[in-house]
């Protein structure tokens, strides 16, 4: 068995972690669904009586606003 | 000590670019390698961004840190998100990436390489990425807001409702002037229509797999998609070998044509979950991976330049397009230096998302930077080849005939030279029957792709599937533009006609849907069917349209922001939108007018359909009408196309003279007198972490 990672290696992984999730993200903005745990936790914060959307509710809700009136796209 | 070691640090920087720059403007006779003009372009890049983007954000808009933005204000999780400044460049990368900075470049190398390297290193900085950013400022400080209600709050409700018939008009002929550009690419070739064609079913199982199956898992869903459609592009091989199967894919241009006019009305129609999105996700990951897989080859590869510096076609007279340097260079290559639609975009979604105002530097200028190096590479793939296979892929068949031999003979002619044989082995090489007169840029660009990337990863038949890997990767995000900007026009037809007779504007109302829909495929159709009829090839007569209707539009997003700039009383800074905006303005206004009045038939419109008009009346045909009423339909073309040419020249006009007035008037106020959204501070904790 592996000896558990040291003070050094977690950083280290720490850093690899937050790396891969800002490169999800940006791949996942790049075709205009954004972040649901940011979702979630705003509904949270800042609306406590509301449920948020289930994951399959708000994908399709963001996929269905990405075509919407008043978007536009590039040549 | 450490301002001296930046300020020397910069200073070298600037030498090795003039240097750079240097060797690709001045060496002629004999060819330089490609890593020259990369190195200037990124050393000047990274110049231009480090001092005028500093300046423009510090000294011009000063960009207010302590400000909240419309995300911050509005935050609702969904569309108005604050979102880290790294992300949201992916995100606008991605949104202003499109077709534009590959074809463009790709085909102002008929100039040699170095008119159009100029134009993009200058235009970009103090042009293209100026729009971007200053539309993408004014946009956050503006509630963003889209182009168009800025444009009705400053300048007035008829330059808003101006710019929208603009907008409209660009967004036809964008469409139409892509879907040119695939029928192109695919005439004639089994290989290519069938990966393409395969594209379909592999999207349509995509969307239900991510509606029904596994919901939102779009990672795993795209993996499945690209490799389908890697293998797609090996079995396409084997269709294009088999002789029963070749046949049944291969098709000529008009009947694409109306394949493709039928694939856009019913692809907007459809739910977007399940055409659209798919495609979207697809293209969107091959785009920015293909372009990242490019640069990375070219860099590993270094090939020589084979084009020369320039060519003696910037007398006009050149095959490809006609028109001298001046206005048409800045013209064809339009989206790689400036283009109008990114400040649509930059008006869009990503204002809603920006955490600090800071960020619109690296943000707004720094993507078309990043847009402009695209097109620096479009460019060096196009340059890379012989100029024989160039010319013999650009030019009409009305310059080069159909034949291997008469293509080098007439190319021979021009001065460059090529055999017959390196003709037909190139095509044997990428899988295709014939090169000859594949306009449009992407099967050039395609081809010089393939050469680079071969030329990295040997081996038997790698030549042909990059090959249709790129016209695969470039057809399906035009595909995908073409379904996006259906809609899109659609709703911009709702909203116009809505304005006269309100309830058009009901999107739940299927029949308005439907008519909206077919005006605007109608729209694009027709001119997409003009292009396969046209004498001069199509490109030649459509691309410049759409250029000049790029560069009105970005014309427009200048002059609003020039009259801001008056309007905040920072006037005297308004220089740095309103030089580049006096430049397109020229550009575009001459462009137009010698496509309208110009008495070469080549170039100008109404001189062309003279020509015919006057066949016709002694009832003769020029190729490659072949009937009356075929000469009567390219006479309609032509007084169609002047026009059109007519309408974006009155367009950008009119909004040119609203602007004068409101900045006149701006000028005479007291106090500024801009719409901005009120000033409200970020909330201390906030402003200490950014």
């Amino acid at each position: 068995m592996l000896p558990p990672p040291g003070p050094e290696q977690q950083r280290l992984i720490e850093r690899l972690h937050r790396a891969w999730r800002k490169a999800a993200q940006t791949a996942n903005l790049a075709i205009g669904v954004g972040d649901y745990e940011a979702y979630v936790e705003h509904v949270r914060r800042n609306h406590p009586g509301r449920t948020p959307m289930t994951h399959a509710e708000w994908f399709r809700a963001r996929q269905d606003a990405r075509y919407a009136r008043g978007t536009s796209r590039c040549c | 000590m450490n301002a001296w070691a930046s300020r020397i640090g910069w200073a070298l920087l600037s030498l090795f670019a003039a240097a750079c720059l240097g060797v690709v403007a001045l060496r002629r006779g004999e060819t330089i390698n490609a890593m020259w003009l990369i190195a200037a372009a990124g050393s000047v890049f990274v110049i231009g961004y480090r001092f005028y983007s500093r300046f423009i954000a510090e000294k011009a808009l000063r960009l207010d840190a302590t400000r909240a933005t419309p995300a911050q204000l509005r935050n609702d999780g969904l569309d108005y998100v604050p979102t880290e400044r790294s992300v949201l460049f992916g995100h606008h990368f991605a949104a202003i990436a499109g077709a534009g900075p590959l074809v463009g470049p790709v085909l102002a190398s008929q100039m040699g390489y170095l008119p159009g390297t100029l134009w993009i290193l200058v235009g970009v900085i103090f042009a293209g990425a100026v729009q971007d950013f200053v539309t993408l400022f004014l946009s956050t400080r503006r509630d963003a807001r889209s182009l168009g209600e800025m444009i009705r709050s400053e300048l007035g409700p008829t330059a808003g409702g101006i710019a929208m018939v603009g907008i409209l008009a660009i967004m036809i002929m964008l469409i139409a002037v892509l879907a040119l550009i695939v029928v192109k690419a695919l005439a004639s070739s089994p290989w290519g229509l069938f990966t393409v064609a395969a594209t379909i079913p592999i999207a349509l199982f995509m969307g239900i797999y991510l509606r029904h199956l596994r919901p939102g898992k779009v990672g795993e869903v795209s993996l499945i998609g690209i490799v389908s459609l890697v293998l797609a592009v090996i079995v396409g091989g084997h269709v294009a070998a088999d002789p029963v199967w070749a046949a049944a894919f291969t098709f000529d241009a008009k009947a694409l044509a109306w394949m493709l006019i039928a694939y856009g009305f019913a692809a907007s129609v459809l739910p977007v979950w399940l055409l659209l999105a798919p495609r979207d996700y697809l293209s969107t990951f091959m785009k920015i991976g293909t372009v990242a897989l490019l640069a990375v080859a070219i860099l590993i590869a270094a090939p020589d330049l084979k084009m020369p510096a320039v060519t003696r076609f910037i007398d006009g007279s050149g095959p490809v397009w006609s028109g001298g340097l001046f206005p048409f260079l800045f013209i064809t290559i339009a989206c790689g230096a400036v283009s109008g639609f990114h400040s649509l975009v930059s008006s869009g979604t990503t204002p809603k998302m920006l955490a600090n105002e800071r960020d619109a530097r690296v943000i707004g200028y720094g993507s078309m930077l990043m847009e402009a190096c695209v097109a620096i590479m479009a460019l060096t793939a196009a340059c890379v080849l012989e100029p024989g296979i160039y010319f013999a892929m650009n030019a009409p068949a009305a310059a080069i005939g159909t034949t291997p031999e008469t293509a080098a003979a007439a190319i021979a002619n021009w001065g460059f030279a090529v055999t017959p044989e390196l003709l037909s082995n190139t095509a044997r090489d990428i899988g295709e029957t014939t090169i000859l007169s594949r306009a449009g840029g992407a099967p050039t660009l395609a081809v010089g792709m393939a050469q680079i990337l071969h030329s990295v990863m040997p081996g038997a038949g790698s030549m042909a599937f990059w090959y249709h890997y790129a016209i695969l990767f470039e057809a399906l995000f035009i595909l995908t533009t073409i379904d996006a900007g259906t809609r899109i026009g659609r709703f911009m037809v709702q909203d116009l006609v809505g304005a006269v007779y309100a309830p058009f504007r009901n999107t739940e109302s299927w029949a308005a849907n439907a008519l909206a829909t077919t005006v605007c495929v109608g729209g694009w159709g027709w001119f997409l069917y003009q292009g396969v009829t046209d004498p001069l090839g199509g490109i030649n007569t459509l691309w410049p349209l759409f250029g000049i209707a790029n560069q009105m539009l970005a014309g427009i997003a200048l002059i609003f922001a020039t009259v801001t700039l008056i309007k905040m009383k920072r006037g005297h800074y308004a220089w740095i939108t309103a030089v580049p905006m006096s430049w397109l303005l020229i550009c575009t206004l001459t462009a137009g007018t010698l496509k309208v009045f110009s008495a070469d038939p080549k170039i100008g419109f109404l001189a062309h359909a003279r020509k015919f008009g006057e066949a016709l009346a002694q009832e003769q045909l020029i190729a490659p009408a072949k009937s009356l009423e075929q000469m009567r339909q390219i006479v309609l073309n032509d007084r169609i196309d002047a026009a059109l040419a007519l309408l974006f020249m009155s367009v950008v006009i009119a909004v040119f003279v609203l602007g004068v007035r409101a900045a006149w008037q701006a000028l005479r106020a007291p106090a500024p007198s801009a719409q901005e959204a009120p000033y409200v501070a970020l909330p201390h904790a906030a402003a200490a972490r950014s």
